[in-house]
Protein backbone atom coordinates (compact mmCIF):
# COMPACT_ATOMS: atom_id res chain seq x y z
CA UNK A 1 0.00 0.00 0.00
CA UNK A 2 1.32 2.98 -0.65
CA UNK A 3 2.21 5.86 1.53
CA UNK A 4 -0.42 8.44 -0.09
CA UNK A 5 -3.36 5.30 0.40
CA UNK A 6 -2.32 4.99 3.71
CA UNK A 7 -2.29 8.60 4.71
CA UNK A 8 -5.70 9.27 2.53
CA UNK A 9 -6.96 6.18 4.57
CA UNK A 10 -6.23 8.12 7.63
CA UNK A 11 -7.74 10.94 6.71
CA UNK A 12 -11.17 8.87 6.05
CA UNK A 13 -10.69 7.17 9.73
CA UNK A 14 -10.88 10.52 10.89
CA UNK A 15 -13.70 12.15 9.19
CA UNK A 16 -15.58 8.94 9.64
CA UNK A 17 -15.03 8.92 13.65
CA UNK A 18 -18.06 6.96 15.68
CA UNK A 19 -20.29 8.98 17.00
CA UNK A 20 -21.75 8.54 20.68
CA UNK A 21 -25.26 8.20 20.52
CA UNK A 22 -26.92 11.04 22.93
CA UNK A 23 -27.76 9.99 26.34
CA UNK A 24 -31.47 10.92 25.63
CA UNK A 25 -31.34 7.66 23.17
CA UNK A 26 -30.11 5.54 25.15
CA UNK A 27 -32.35 6.16 27.82
CA UNK A 28 -35.13 5.75 25.32
CA UNK A 29 -33.91 3.09 23.80
CA UNK A 30 -33.66 1.11 27.99
CA UNK A 31 -37.02 2.42 28.63
CA UNK A 32 -38.61 0.60 25.46
CA UNK A 33 -37.02 -2.73 25.61
CA UNK A 34 -37.59 -3.11 29.26
CA UNK A 35 -41.46 -2.00 28.42
CA UNK A 36 -41.24 -4.59 25.44
CA UNK A 37 -40.25 -7.24 27.66
CA UNK A 38 -43.22 -6.62 30.03
CA UNK A 39 -45.59 -6.28 27.96
CA UNK A 40 -44.72 -9.42 25.81
CA UNK A 41 -44.46 -11.15 29.35
CA UNK A 42 -48.09 -9.71 30.56
CA UNK A 43 -49.50 -10.83 27.02
CA UNK A 44 -48.08 -14.40 27.25
CA UNK A 45 -49.67 -14.38 30.72
CA UNK A 46 -53.31 -13.56 29.57
CA UNK A 47 -53.21 -15.83 26.58
CA UNK A 48 -52.51 -18.28 29.28
CA UNK A 49 -55.60 -17.68 31.37
CA UNK A 50 -57.23 -17.36 27.88
CA UNK A 51 -56.26 -20.32 26.26
CA UNK A 52 -57.19 -22.83 28.87
CA UNK A 53 -61.21 -21.08 29.22
CA UNK A 54 -61.48 -20.78 25.35
CA UNK A 55 -60.37 -24.00 23.27
CA UNK A 56 -60.26 -21.73 19.92
CA UNK A 57 -57.34 -19.82 21.54
CA UNK A 58 -54.99 -23.38 21.79
CA UNK A 59 -54.44 -23.00 17.95
CA UNK A 60 -51.69 -20.16 19.73
CA UNK A 61 -48.79 -21.79 21.53
CA UNK A 62 -46.47 -21.66 18.81
CA UNK A 63 -46.65 -18.36 18.32
CA UNK A 64 -46.92 -17.15 22.09
CA UNK A 65 -44.13 -19.42 23.34
CA UNK A 66 -41.67 -17.48 20.42
CA UNK A 67 -42.95 -14.70 21.70
CA UNK A 68 -42.71 -15.70 25.47
CA UNK A 69 -39.07 -17.20 24.75
CA UNK A 70 -37.50 -14.19 22.82
CA UNK A 71 -39.51 -11.59 24.75
CA UNK A 72 -41.16 -12.97 28.12
CA UNK A 73 -38.56 -12.42 30.05
CA UNK A 74 -36.53 -8.97 31.58
CA UNK A 75 -33.39 -7.32 30.42
CA UNK A 76 -32.03 -7.83 34.10
CA UNK A 77 -28.71 -6.00 33.04
CA UNK A 78 -30.88 -2.82 31.20
CA UNK A 79 -33.52 -3.10 34.01
CA UNK A 80 -30.75 -3.03 36.55
CA UNK A 81 -29.26 -0.15 35.19
CA UNK A 82 -32.19 1.91 34.93
CA UNK A 83 -32.99 1.72 38.46
CA UNK A 84 -29.19 2.22 39.69
CA UNK A 85 -30.11 5.54 37.55
CA UNK A 86 -32.86 6.21 39.19
CA UNK A 87 -30.85 5.84 42.55
CA UNK A 88 -28.00 7.80 41.72
CA UNK A 89 -29.97 10.85 41.48
CA UNK A 90 -31.73 10.10 44.57
CA UNK A 91 -29.10 9.41 46.80
CA UNK A 92 -25.51 10.30 47.34
CA UNK A 93 -24.07 8.02 48.80
CA UNK A 94 -21.85 5.56 46.47
CA UNK A 95 -21.59 2.69 48.73
CA UNK A 96 -25.19 2.73 49.67
CA UNK A 97 -25.67 2.60 45.93
CA UNK A 98 -23.35 0.02 45.48
CA UNK A 99 -25.11 -2.17 48.05
CA UNK A 100 -28.53 -1.73 46.32
CA UNK A 101 -27.08 -2.56 42.36
CA UNK A 102 -25.56 -6.12 43.68
CA UNK A 103 -29.26 -6.71 45.45
CA UNK A 104 -31.20 -5.54 42.00
CA UNK A 105 -29.25 -8.37 40.48
CA UNK A 106 -29.82 -10.67 43.34
CA UNK A 107 -33.49 -9.74 42.88
CA UNK A 108 -33.67 -9.68 39.32
CA UNK A 109 -31.96 -12.82 38.83
CA UNK A 110 -34.72 -14.13 41.13
CA UNK A 111 -37.60 -12.87 39.56
CA UNK A 112 -36.44 -14.63 36.21
CA UNK A 113 -36.41 -17.63 38.14
CA UNK A 114 -39.99 -17.46 39.62
CA UNK A 115 -41.56 -15.78 36.68
CA UNK A 116 -42.16 -18.69 34.55
CA UNK A 117 -44.31 -18.76 31.33
CA UNK A 118 -46.36 -21.45 32.90
CA UNK A 119 -47.07 -19.78 36.21
CA UNK B 1 -36.55 -24.26 34.87
CA UNK B 2 -34.03 -25.04 32.20
CA UNK B 3 -36.69 -22.51 29.90
CA UNK B 4 -36.41 -19.29 32.29
CA UNK B 5 -32.24 -19.90 32.53
CA UNK B 6 -32.17 -20.09 28.52
CA UNK B 7 -34.51 -16.82 28.56
CA UNK B 8 -32.38 -15.40 30.98
CA UNK B 9 -29.26 -16.34 29.04
CA UNK B 10 -30.57 -15.17 26.03
CA UNK B 11 -31.61 -11.42 27.70
CA UNK B 12 -28.34 -11.28 29.19
CA UNK B 13 -27.02 -12.01 25.71
CA UNK B 14 -29.11 -9.63 23.58
CA UNK B 15 -28.24 -6.86 26.77
CA UNK B 16 -24.42 -7.85 26.03
CA UNK B 17 -25.17 -7.31 22.26
CA UNK B 18 -26.91 -3.94 22.39
CA UNK B 19 -24.33 -1.94 24.77
CA UNK B 20 -21.60 -3.91 22.73
CA UNK B 21 -23.07 -2.14 19.49
CA UNK B 22 -25.18 0.58 20.04
CA UNK B 23 -22.36 2.80 19.35
CA UNK B 24 -21.11 1.24 16.06
CA UNK B 25 -25.36 1.06 15.06
CA UNK B 26 -25.67 4.90 15.73
CA UNK B 27 -22.66 5.84 14.17
CA UNK B 28 -23.58 3.51 11.04
CA UNK B 29 -27.37 5.53 10.74
CA UNK B 30 -26.00 8.74 11.66
CA UNK B 31 -23.77 9.00 8.74
CA UNK B 32 -26.07 7.15 6.82
CA UNK B 33 -28.94 9.28 7.34
CA UNK B 34 -26.73 12.45 7.70
CA UNK B 35 -28.81 14.10 10.67
CA UNK B 36 -29.04 12.73 14.69
CA UNK B 37 -32.85 12.94 14.82
CA UNK B 38 -33.33 10.13 11.70
CA UNK B 39 -30.08 8.34 13.25
CA UNK B 40 -31.78 8.13 16.60
CA UNK B 41 -35.55 7.12 14.55
CA UNK B 42 -32.94 4.00 13.09
CA UNK B 43 -31.03 3.03 15.57
CA UNK B 44 -34.35 2.15 17.70
CA UNK B 45 -35.43 0.89 15.50
CA UNK B 46 -32.64 -1.70 14.94
CA UNK B 47 -32.61 -2.90 18.03
CA UNK B 48 -35.87 -3.72 18.41
CA UNK B 49 -36.12 -5.59 15.11
CA UNK B 50 -33.00 -7.47 16.39
CA UNK B 51 -34.44 -7.98 19.60
CA UNK B 52 -37.71 -9.65 18.09
CA UNK B 53 -35.61 -11.77 15.88
CA UNK B 54 -32.40 -12.21 18.33
CA UNK B 55 -32.98 -15.74 19.05
CA UNK B 56 -33.45 -17.38 15.51
CA UNK B 57 -30.06 -14.98 14.45
CA UNK B 58 -28.19 -16.58 16.99
CA UNK B 59 -29.11 -20.25 16.67
CA UNK B 60 -28.26 -19.58 13.17
CA UNK B 61 -25.15 -17.28 13.55
CA UNK B 62 -23.40 -21.09 14.37
CA UNK B 63 -20.77 -18.81 16.88
CA UNK B 64 -19.68 -16.14 14.74
CA UNK B 65 -20.12 -12.06 15.44
CA UNK B 66 -23.65 -10.63 15.26
CA UNK B 67 -22.62 -7.21 14.90
CA UNK B 68 -22.64 -7.79 10.89
CA UNK B 69 -26.29 -8.82 11.16
CA UNK B 70 -27.09 -6.17 13.37
CA UNK B 71 -25.93 -3.41 10.93
CA UNK B 72 -27.47 -5.51 7.86
CA UNK B 73 -31.04 -5.14 9.78
CA UNK B 74 -29.98 -0.98 10.27
CA UNK B 75 -29.00 -1.19 6.52
CA UNK B 76 -32.51 -2.57 5.47
CA UNK B 77 -34.17 -0.15 7.32
CA UNK B 78 -32.63 2.79 5.91
CA UNK B 79 -32.84 1.77 2.63
CA UNK B 80 -36.66 1.50 3.29
CA UNK B 81 -36.40 4.71 5.15
CA UNK B 82 -35.10 6.66 1.84
CA UNK B 83 -37.61 4.45 -0.50
CA UNK B 84 -40.48 5.57 1.68
CA UNK B 85 -39.63 9.03 2.12
CA UNK B 86 -37.69 9.45 -1.50
CA UNK B 87 -35.13 11.25 -0.16
CA UNK B 88 -31.07 11.02 0.14
CA UNK B 89 -28.87 11.72 3.08
CA UNK B 90 -27.92 15.45 3.65
CA UNK B 91 -24.15 16.01 1.89
CA UNK B 92 -23.23 18.48 4.87
CA UNK B 93 -23.63 16.16 8.31
CA UNK B 94 -23.95 18.33 11.03
CA UNK B 95 -21.03 17.65 13.58
CA UNK B 96 -19.79 14.16 12.95
CA UNK B 97 -15.91 14.93 13.26
CA UNK B 98 -14.66 16.16 16.01
CA UNK B 99 -10.69 16.72 16.07
CA UNK B 100 -9.86 15.63 19.82
CA UNK B 101 -6.17 16.58 19.26
CA UNK B 102 -5.29 20.11 20.44
CA UNK B 103 -4.39 22.16 17.23
CA UNK B 104 -4.31 26.02 16.55
CA UNK B 105 -7.39 27.75 15.48
CA UNK B 106 -6.25 27.81 12.25
CA UNK B 107 -5.27 24.06 11.36
CA UNK B 108 -8.43 23.05 12.96
CA UNK B 109 -10.37 25.01 10.89
CA UNK B 110 -8.37 23.80 7.86
CA UNK B 111 -8.67 20.17 9.41
CA UNK B 112 -12.35 20.80 9.71
CA UNK B 113 -13.21 21.96 6.26
CA UNK B 114 -10.53 19.17 5.33
CA UNK B 115 -12.87 16.29 6.76
CA UNK B 116 -15.80 18.58 5.69
CA UNK B 117 -14.84 17.98 2.27
CA UNK B 118 -14.33 13.96 2.83
CA UNK B 119 -17.50 13.70 4.20
CA UNK B 120 -19.23 16.04 1.44
CA UNK B 121 -17.34 13.32 -0.80
CA UNK B 122 -18.64 10.30 0.67
CA UNK B 123 -22.23 11.32 0.57
CA UNK B 124 -21.68 11.70 -3.40
CA UNK B 125 -20.66 8.12 -3.64
CA UNK B 126 -22.97 5.00 -4.87
CA UNK B 127 -24.73 3.49 -1.74
CA UNK B 128 -22.86 0.64 -1.69
CA UNK B 129 -19.65 2.53 -1.96
CA UNK B 130 -20.49 4.85 0.45
CA UNK B 131 -21.98 2.03 2.93
CA UNK B 132 -18.53 -0.32 2.41
CA UNK B 133 -16.64 3.04 3.40
CA UNK B 134 -18.59 3.60 6.80
CA UNK B 135 -18.63 -0.04 7.84
CA UNK B 136 -14.78 0.01 7.08
CA UNK B 137 -14.02 3.72 8.74
CA UNK B 138 -16.46 4.64 11.08
CA UNK B 139 -17.09 0.99 12.39
CA UNK B 140 -13.56 -0.76 12.30
CA UNK B 141 -15.19 -4.10 10.01
CA UNK B 142 -13.17 -5.66 8.27
CA UNK B 143 -13.66 -7.80 4.35
CA UNK B 144 -15.29 -10.83 5.94
CA UNK B 145 -18.19 -8.63 8.46
CA UNK B 146 -18.86 -5.76 6.15
CA UNK B 147 -19.56 -9.09 2.73
CA UNK B 148 -21.81 -10.64 5.69
CA UNK B 149 -23.74 -7.05 5.99
CA UNK B 150 -24.11 -6.33 2.43
CA UNK B 151 -24.95 -9.97 1.81
CA UNK B 152 -21.51 -10.53 -0.58
CA UNK B 153 -18.65 -11.97 -1.02
CA UNK B 154 -15.04 -11.52 0.82
CA UNK B 155 -13.51 -10.64 -2.92
CA UNK B 156 -16.67 -8.92 -3.99
CA UNK B 157 -15.95 -6.94 -0.80
CA UNK B 158 -12.37 -6.28 -0.82
CA UNK B 159 -12.93 -4.96 -4.88
CA UNK B 160 -16.18 -2.93 -3.35
CA UNK B 161 -13.67 -1.11 -1.04
CA UNK B 162 -10.98 -0.26 -3.26
CA UNK B 163 -13.10 1.20 -5.75
CA UNK B 164 -15.08 3.22 -3.05
CA UNK B 165 -10.91 4.38 -2.24
CA UNK B 166 -10.69 5.64 -5.53
CA UNK B 167 -13.51 6.99 -6.77
CA UNK B 168 -13.68 9.64 -3.67
CA UNK B 169 -10.34 10.43 -4.30
CA UNK B 170 -11.11 11.05 -7.63
CA UNK B 171 -14.29 13.05 -6.26
CA UNK B 172 -11.98 14.99 -3.79
CA UNK B 173 -9.49 15.98 -6.45
CA UNK B 174 -12.34 17.14 -8.82
CA UNK B 175 -13.40 19.42 -6.06
CA UNK B 176 -10.20 20.48 -5.46
CA UNK B 177 -9.75 21.46 -9.07
CA UNK B 178 -12.98 23.69 -9.18
CA UNK B 179 -12.67 25.69 -5.85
Amino acid sequence: MSGETVEFEALLRRALAPIDPPEALVERLEHTLTSLTEAAAEELESWELASMRDPRNWVRPAAAVVVGSVAGSALVLVRVRQRQKRRRLASGSLLDTAERALADVVQEARRLLDDGPGR
Amino acid sequence: MPQDRSKAKLDREFSDLYRAHLRDVYSYAYYRVGNHHDAEDLTEQTFLQAYRHFERAQRESDGRPLRPWLIKIAHNLAANFYRDRARRPVTVLEDAAIVSAPHTTESLVEGREELQQVLAGVAKLPDDRREALIMRFALDMDNREIARALGRTDGATKVLLHRAIKQLEQVMATAEETR
